[in-house]
């Protein structure tokens, strides 16, 4: 049966075909619809949010150990969370086959750095796989399970944002009954001390030996020989498909869909055919850098940008210098960067604390990031996931210290707070940190999508769950006042900032308000109007920074097919010029 | 059809443009083209500027294009077009709606929405404009929007052979079917 798929389906349907039995992620984007789909399977799967990606690598560590075929799946950024565990369970070796699976963002559509993580495979010493469409996605993860069992390594699966989020056609296959290995205690391979881990490193160089000879002959790897060509080029991933669109029948392609070890002598042989070799790979010359040490001469980064996604068109102009005719148009393009949705709940604190002098806030990864843009601007940094409390935590002392009065505040959300927001509000209350956590409770996983989490009270195989609450979590590691706030009510939440700025014991916010996009919600009956006769064109409300709300023919406008009716504009509003319409 | 076909939809995050874009490639792909389809989530769907490219044809390597492939290019908001314009073919047709959402630049007061997208569209390239909010109000509700450009689409590229009210009825809510359906009508009319 053929179907359309986006990549990460097919990454779900592979794990399902490949008899996997336990999946465990933490949502990022490109990566999240990976167990979004794994439910589709849930039959034969059991797949979980977890907390964060460490949590979820072991959790998947785990059950390979205790003799399942176990997926983890995360973006780019939470392998580095996740790292710690690799690369001890590369040492280590599987019982039943694991592949973590990372899903990389070049050109950054929704990530803070476009790092290249086919290193990870290199540095942690582990297989790596990367398939460069949905079929291949698929095809290429059943593989992966078996050179995991057969070479006794962890896998690598690498995809891209375009590897993920483009739709193709793929051809489905029966699920394969694997069944589990068999569970017996084995002290010298699993238990990671010191005298193991020493004979394991040793086993490890031998297993990625025999590894680069199975490259040499796996099916992943195939050289396509086109009839009078004197380019041959090197690729993998979805740079392949862009070469191809390119270079047609003009060039011969060694196409790569194992990448490490690679397979040098395919290569060595592939290139002595060309007069010229590419290699052709997004981002960092991973492969062109191998070759290039291991003597074989190929023309890369030399030409090839090692910045950003690439395309046909990119490729087109480094390598055959052909710029593609395009024209653009005479007129004024306004930037339209993203914003904070009409309605929420976000929007209350950070236009709150856009008003406060002598503060600054530490911001973190989420919808909430979004706060730091035009007109509310009310963030001074974003770094990773967790750091909006810790970060902000050494902010507070580098002021304590040196003799600065700034007050600190320190935001995550509420997906964000379980992940690794929890460890920095420890710190702040052990190490007497002056600052402020502010968890932005919105009940739900907001930027990638609406995932469920600890506090969401249901599973992603959606069972019903203990609900953790933020507010409880703060009281319990020691703050001796947790304030909760509706965060579109502006005059609780300003008392409230103010409050904890006055704070002499540890004091955190929780502000509850969900995210207006939950189905099924509709937390506002009424939307809010304009009376044009009575707006005096002063333009507070437009510094709330909402998207229903514009300046038009000199007077302030509500989109009525975007507002929810939050009233947050209404709120700032001196002159009652802004008013509820619609049924209570 | 040996050569590929180069569709670029682009507007505003929270425009439906993933779901035309969704039906649109199934579609394709039941009338047994080879189709892919790209599309970005996250960040930029919060209110930014979002893009999705479908390429059809008998064989399609790339799921994306660069500068100058787009054989059309369909934007549900007016601005939008000229923002992604120089990826349509000189010989393209573009295909916008005058339905205007302010950034926020503009919604602030910092910047001006550009008065003359259409003109200056017009004198660059074959340019069809059409207003698919009025269009979606008369049909009764403004979220059917998208389907209504999903109809122009479907008209400007000659797609009749493929059952596209079947696309509809499998991809949309059961009680959502019939506005649609009216909705993708009147875009096949404008």
């Amino acid at each position: 049966m053929k179907k359309l798929m986006s990549g990460n389906e097919a990454i779900a349907r592979g794990a399902y075909e490949a008899g996997v039995t336990v999946a465990a992620a933490y949502p990022g984007t490109p990566s999240t619809e990976i167990l979004e789909h794994m439910v589709d399977y849930k039959e034969n799967i059991y797949s979980e949010w977890a907390p964060n990606e460490k949590v979820a690598c072991e959790v998947a560590i785990g059950a390979s150990i205790a003799g399942s075929r176990s997926l983890a799946a995360m973006k780019h950024v939470g392998v580095n969370v996740a790292a710690d565990p690799i690369f001890t369970y590369a040492y280590l070796g599987v019982n039943g086959g694991f592949v973590l699976v990372t899903a990389d963002d070049p050109s950054m559509h929704s990530s803070q750095n476009e790092q290249d993580n086919r290193y990870y495979a290199k540095f942690a010493k582990m297989a790596l796989i990367e398939p460069s469409d949905s079929q291949e996605a698929k095809d290429f993860l059943k593989e992966a399970y078996k050179i995991s069992e057969e070479f006794d390594i962890p896998v690598l699966y690498r995809v891209t944002t375009r590897v993920c989020h483009s739709k193709s056609i793929v051809e489905l296959g029966e699920r394969e009954e694997v069944g589990f290995k068999p569970y017996t205690r084995r002290l010298d391979k699993f238990v990671a001390t010191p005298a193991n881990a020493k004979i394991a490193h040793g086993v490890l160089e031998k297993k990625l030996k025999a590894l680069e000879a199975y490259a040499n002959t796996s099916p992943l790897n195939l050289a396509e020989y086109n009839e009078n060509t004197n380019i041959g080029i090197v690729t993998a991933s979805v740079a392949y498909q862009y070469a191809k669109e390119v270079f047609g029948d003009k060039a011969s392609y060694l196409k790569l869909g194992f990448t490490y070890p690679l397979p040098m002598d395919m290569i060595r042989d592939f290139a002595s055919k060309f007069d010229t070799v590419y290699v052709i790979e997004e981002l960092e010359p991973f492969m062109e850098e191998q070759m290039k040490a291991a003597g074989i001469k190929c023309i890369g980064k030399e030409l090839i940008p090692n910045m950003y996604e690439l395309n046909p068109d990119i490729v087109a102009k480094a390598l055959l210098g052909i710029n593609t005719e395009s024209k653009t148009v005479d007129t004024n393009v306004v930037a339209r960067p993203p914003v904070l949705c009409a309605g929420c709940p976000h929007r209350g604190f950070f236009y709150t604390m856009s008003k406060k002098k002598n503060t600054v806030i530490a911001g973190d990864i989420g919808c909430y990031t979004l706060g730091a843009m035009q007109p509310l601007e009310a963030m001074d940094s974003v770094i990773c996931m967790g750091a909006g409390i810790s970060a902000a935590m050494g902010m507070a002392k580098s002021f304590e210290v040196t003799g600065r009065d700034t007050k600190v505040f320190g935001v995550v959300g509420d997906s964000t707070f379980f992940h690794s927001g929890i460890t920095g509000a420890i710190d702040v209350v052990y190490n007497k940190g002056k600052m402020i956590p502010v968890v932005l409770d919105n009940s739900i996983t907001g930027m990638t999508g609406h995932q469920e989490n600890p506090g969401t009270g249901k599973t992603l195989m959606g069972e019903d769950t203990i609900a953790l609450d933020p507010v409880d979590v703060l009281k319990a590691i020691g703050y001796k006042t947790v304030a909760v706030v509706d965060p579109c009510n502006l005059k609780a939440m300003n008392d409230t900032v103010e409050e904890a700025m006055q704070a002499t014991e540890p004091y955190a916010i929780v502000t509850k308000r969900p995210c207006v996009l939950i189905k099924g919600l509709a937390p506002f009956k009424t939307k809010c109007e304009v009376v044009s006769d009575k707006c005096k064109k002063c333009k507070m409300c437009l510094k709330v920074g909402c998207p229903a709300i514009s300046f038009k023919n000199g007077v302030s406008y509500i989109e009525q097919s975007m507002c929810v009716g939050c009233d947050v504009c209404m709120q700032v509003c001196k002159f009652d010029a802004i008013v509820k319409v619609g049924e209570q | 059809m040996k050569v590929t076909k180069n569709i670029l939809l682009v507007g505003v995050g929270g425009q439906g443009i993933i779901l035309v874009s969704k039906m649109l490639t199934a579609g394709l792909m039941k009338a047994g083209y080879d189709v892919k389809m790209s599309e970005v989530h996250g960040m930029a769907q919060r209110g930014g500027s979002v893009t999705t490219q479908v390429r059809f044809g008998e064989k399609v390597y790339s799921s994306i294009i660069g500068k100058g492939q787009a054989d059309i290019l369909v934007s549900f908001e007016k601005m939008e077009a000229a923002r992604w314009i120089e990826y349509l073919k000189p010989e393209g047709t573009v295909v916008v709606n005058r339905y205007e959402i302010p950034s926020m630049p503009i919604a602030t007061g910092k910047a001006e929405y550009p008065q003359n997208v259409l003109e200056a569209l017009e004198k660059e390239f074959k340019t069809v404009t059409l207003d698919a909010g009025q269009a979606a109000i008369e049909v009764g509700n403004i979220r059917t929007q998208n389907i209504v450009l999903f109809g122009a689409l479907v008209k400007a590229l000659n797609l009749n052979e493929i059952d596209w009210i079947e696309i509809l009825r499998e991809n949309l809510p059961s009680k959502m079917v019939d506005i649609n359906i009216k909705a993708f009508q009147k875009g096949l009319e404008l």
